[in-house]
């Protein structure tokens, strides 16, 4: 877990919860906007029924409907009319609702989210949170398991990153929302219903950081968003086998912390990278090259990647076959030669 | 079968002529065939005049820069001045205008200087004015993006309850995307206080509007999307200035959105690289060159008295000053840092970009190989 400490803001400081990532989010959301009235809601289903995943839960009904509305179902158009909000003086949060339906708003992100900043010369900033549940494991039909990080990740402009509890999901929405820069806000849909205790509003590590979360000397696991629970419980269940793996929580995939990921590879000589997406250009293919470039006499074995295959995402009766599992992580750590 | 066989079960119906206020032969049209629409008084016609005559000369002096090789690109606008006049008349101060890649003159008409509207055109950066101080969005490449950007900007001045319209101006096969069908239906559920004025000039580069779309008129569409539409001569600038003054006010009141078509020609090729006689005849474009909306306002106000020798002289002369202005400031080498490359992409520093940026510089300086050593040691 990251480091905890109350946020500054005109909220005050609550007692413990045992929060839903989906509560910790939506209790970010509400905060953010009673500190700032500038922050302003909308997407598909966000209003009256609080989103799928009831992420948006009760905003409307203390909000209003001029600061919290449903949009026609167009992800383009939510995403480019929040970009001329943006232009004049709001700070909007947009749903995507599932990680496939936001395709069709891919050209405004990457033509001009993206690159507004950098046409403009800094004069005009999109302060902008594109919110989008991704990834699987939660037994959805076809286009409601995407994880398409990599198509966000390879486009400069954009700030990404994913949680994977509760606590960083409050304080890296809050801190998110605060950017002045657009930031892909990934939510792993199959932790929405993890718990902790939190006591918001809550700050842990700065947006841009990477957390090692378990200590370990033989190996570096690096992992994000749904992924960082079957690093945890792979390395839980390699100790137990004698193997001793640290557990990298990325929480930033763009920028990437090369200084936390680093040091510990260099400590640990071996890494490996989980993520659910397809391992042909993926993420983790970034991750490996720029450690092997930045490490490479540190190194004792190549770094591998375990993910899902090269496929697309399989139907809910075969994801079990597709995710990264601890056995499945433990047996490509057992392919390495052990001197 | 081929997909442009004629559909037999559709029915033809021809739209009614444009609406006008000026015919082609530079007369008033009766009030009883205006719609309702009044044809403003000679001052403002001479206004929208004087800002024709001299955007027509700055794109032609543009046009020619670019054949020089002083540009990289340049999308004309001849033939289309009195939509672009008109949109850019009909704004307030506390407007936004959303423009296209080939709107450059409605920017030189808002008050952009010659040589930041052409910044982007000549290369030395994506764009180069000040969007704040003229309320001016940077021009839009992707088609049709940008009415998204106007509906959410005039939505945004709602919920502020400020007195502020977007004017967003689009090509006709900007018109079949889908982020326009986006922008006009948000528009519409959200009552923005937005105007479309699309530009029906005839052409998506190559690709005649009745391949574009099947219906009668751009306007028409409007209809589908529950707000008004107009189908105004986009030659005839007294026309397009008060249907647009008319959905501005619309829109300011809290009446919401509206659909301008103009019908016009884009006489010019699509840019410098395009070559349309591949694509249309010149029998074509010589009837809409007699067709030319200066020419069209010119004989109005000279039958009217209004433009006499002396203000016709005046309005060449700025006209000439502008193209020297224009001539003089591309003349001047560009100034370009490859070092900037790095400082907006982001508004906190990246240590990434931060080495690439120093690699760069160590480049220029003759020495990149070193830069990436140091890099190597200082991980070692």
């Amino acid at each position: 877990m990251s480091p905890q400490q109350p946020l500054q803001t005109g909220i005050a400081v609550r007692a413990p919860e045992n929060l839903t990532m989906a509560a910790a989010l939506n209790a970010a959301i509400h905060d953010a906007m009673v500190d700032d009235p500038t922050v302003v809601l909308f997407g598909e289903d966000v209003g009256p029924l609080g989103g799928v995943f009831r992420v948006t839960d009760g905003l409307y009904a203390e909000f209003g409907e001029t600061r919290v509305s449903d949009s026609p179902l167009a992800e383009a158009g939510i995403v480019g009319t929040a970009i001329g909000m943006a232009m004049y003086g709001l700070r909007p949060v947009v749903e995507m609702q599932f990680d496939a339906f936001s395709y069709p708003a891919f050209q405004q992100i990457v033509s001009h989210v993206a690159k507004m900043r950098n046409r403009t010369r800094g004069k005009i900033q999109l302060p902008i949170v594109i919110r989008i549940p991704y990834a699987g494991d939660i037994g959805g039909v076809e286009h409601h398991s995407d994880s398409s990080e990599a198509y966000w990740t390879a486009t400069p402009g954009l700030t990404v990153v994913s949680p994977s509890n509760p606590a960083d999901a409050y304080s890296m929405l809050r801190g998110a929302i605060a950017s002045d820069d657009p930031v892909i806000f990934m939510e792993p849909k199959s932790r929405y219903w993890s718990k902790a205790s939190v006591a918001l509003p809550v700050q842990t590590e700065p947006l841009n950081r990477a957390v090692v979360l378990r200590a370990g000397t033989d190996v570096t696991l690096i992992a994000y968003g749904p992924t960082v629970k079957t690093a945890l419980a792979t390395a839980e269940q390699g100790a137990a086998e004698g193997l001793s793996i640290e557990v990298i929580d990325l929480r930033s995939l763009s920028p990437f912390d090369d200084e936390t990921v680093g040091a510990s590879v260099r400590k640990t000589g071996r890494a490996a990278i989980v993520h659910e997406a397809a391992q042909f250009g993926g993420y983790g293919a970034e991750v490996a090259a720029r450690l092997t470039e930045r490490n490479f006499f540190y190194l004792a074995a190549p770094i591998l990647r375990v993910t899902g295959f090269d496929i697309p995402y399989p139907s809910p009766k075969l994801e079990e076959y597709y995710l990264p599992t601890p056995d499945r992580i433990l047996a490509a750590l057992s392919t390495w030669e052990w001197s | 079968m081929s997909l442009n066989v004629e559909n037999p079960s559709m029915t033809t119906v021809l739209p009614a002529p444009p609406l006008r206020l000026i015919d082609d032969l530079g007369r008033m049209v009766p009030q009883n065939e205006t719609g309702g629409f009044t044809l403003p008084v000679v001052d403002t016609l001479l206004s929208l005049y004087r800002q024709m005559v001299i955007a027509r000369r700055f794109d032609a002096q543009v046009t020619a820069l670019t054949r020089q090789g002083r540009l990289a690109t340049y999308p004309s606008a001849l033939g289309q001045e009195a939509c672009e006049i008109a949109a850019v008349a009909a704004l307030d101060p506390q407007d936004w205008l959303f423009p296209t890649y080939r709107d450059s003159i409605a920017l030189l008409t808002r008050g952009v200087e010659p040589k930041d509207i052409l910044a982007s055109f000549r290369g030395d950066w994506h764009s180069g004015y000040d969007y704040h101080t003229h309320r001016i969005a940077p021009q839009a490449t992707p088609l049709a993006t940008q009415a998204l950007h106007a509906v959410g900007l005039a939505t945004a001045a709602k919920l502020k309850r400020h007195n502020t319209v977007a004017l967003t101006l689009l090509g006709d096969g900007a018109t079949s995307e889908g982020d326009a069908h986006e922008a006009f239906n948000f528009a519409a559920v959200w009552q923005a206080p937005v105007v479309f004025v699309v530009q029906n000039n005839q052409f998506a580069i190559s690709v005649p509007l009745d391949k574009q779309m099947a219906c009668r008129t751009i306007a028409d569409k409007a209809i589908g999307y529950g707000m008004p539409g107009y189908y105004v001569d986009g030659n005839d600038v007294a026309a397009m200035y008060v249907v647009i003054s008319a959905a501005m006010d619309r829109a300011r009141s809290g009446g919401g959105p509206t659909l301008i078509e103009g019908l016009t020609y884009r006489i010019e090729a699509h840019t410098n690289s395009d070559d349309p006689t591949r694509y249309r005849k010149a029998a074509d474009v010589d009837l809409w060159r007699h067709r030319d909306p200066i020419e069209r306002l010119e004989k109005y106000l000279v039958a009217q008295g209004a433009l006499t020798d002396e203000v016709r002289a005046s309005i060449l002369a700025a006209a000439e000053e502008l193209a020297t202005t224009t001539r003089d400031c591309m003349t001047e080498q560009a100034v370009v840092d490859p070092l900037e490359l790095f400082e907006h992409v982001y508004s906190t520093p990246r240590t990434a970009l931060a080495e690439q940026r120093a690699f760069l510089a160590a480049e220029l300086d003759g020495d990149a190989v070193a830069s990436v050593i140091a890099r190597e040691k200082s991980t070692r």
